[in-house]
């Protein structure tokens, strides 16, 4: 008999790793101006004025914000666009 | 001397360019080179923030994410560019010419604040003695028309 400890199931890893929602992150940096990345979170997003410019300032004074969270396949393309526009993107697992 | 909004949404939508002929020469001089490099070696250490890392803590996913877009981020970045030269003349563009102009001029700055390695701290007002003057006053300058677009834009 084995223990029920020992009972792995193979794919729970995998499981994990489709389920964990991804978060997106802007990081701040010293060349894109405060009105362009508040323009860039509209454009994108489409997030309002109001929301837009306080992640731009979670940017600048906390380093980093969360813009955007899903998928690993939805943050990947959230990410691209971010990078087509110049901002310093990244994505983790949240 | 001009008064007024140097770049404005028409009524009619589109977006009118009262830009004097000394920065429209300036950006027919500095497009180009920044479609140069563009045509060069990506790898270029001074392109490196057009091409940001999106897995800070997977070098592998990372690798793979840039194969994947690498191409097409740089073939976009070359159609603004390009858009940019294009229109560089007009007094009247539509909003998809000057959202490229405004992704070309962001390029340039994020180029030429590498280069600079332009900290929050950098002057921008540089000392005449600072070799990098003439490129911190070409930074400054495109900072000052990148908020114009985006201005012009937002309206």
């Amino acid at each position: 008999m084995t223990s029920p400890a020992e009972v792995r199931d193979p794919d729970i890893e995998e499981v994990l790793e489709t389920e964990t929602p991804w978060i997106v992150l802007v990081w701040n940096d010293p060349i894109n101006l405060m009105s362009y990345v508040t323009f860039v979170f509209q454009k994108l997003f489409g997030y309002s004025k109001e929301k837009a410019t306080s992640l731009m300032m979670d940017v600048h004074e906390k380093g980093r914000a969360v813009v955007a969270n899903g998928t690993r396949e939805k943050c990947e393309l959230d990410v691209f666009r971010l990078h087509e526009h110049g901002l310093w993107a990244t994505m983790q697992q949240d | 001397m001009r008064f007024g909004r140097r770049i404005r949404r028409t009524r009619q939508g589109d977006f009118e360019l009262r830009l004097p002929e000394d920065e429209r020469a300036l950006l027919r001089n500095v497009a180009p080179q920044l479609r140069q490099l563009l045509d060069g070696d990506l790898a270029d250490p001074s392109l490196r923030r057009l091409f940001p890392t999106a897995y800070a803590d997977d070098a592998e996913r990372d690798r793979e994410y840039h194969q994947l877009v690498r191409d097409e981020l740089a073939e976009r970045r070359r159609a603004s560019v390009d858009i940019l030269l294009a229109t560089v003349d007009e007094t009247r563009v539509d909003e998809e010419q000057l959202l490229a102009w405004m992704g070309a001029v962001n390029d340039l700055r994020l180029v030429l604040g590498t280069r600079l390695d332009v900290s929050e701290e950098t002057d921008p007002m540089p000392h005449p003695d600072d070799p990098d003057a003439p490129l911190l006053v070409l930074y400054g300058y495109l900072g000052y028309l990148l908020e114009s677009i985006v201005d012009a834009l937002g309206k």
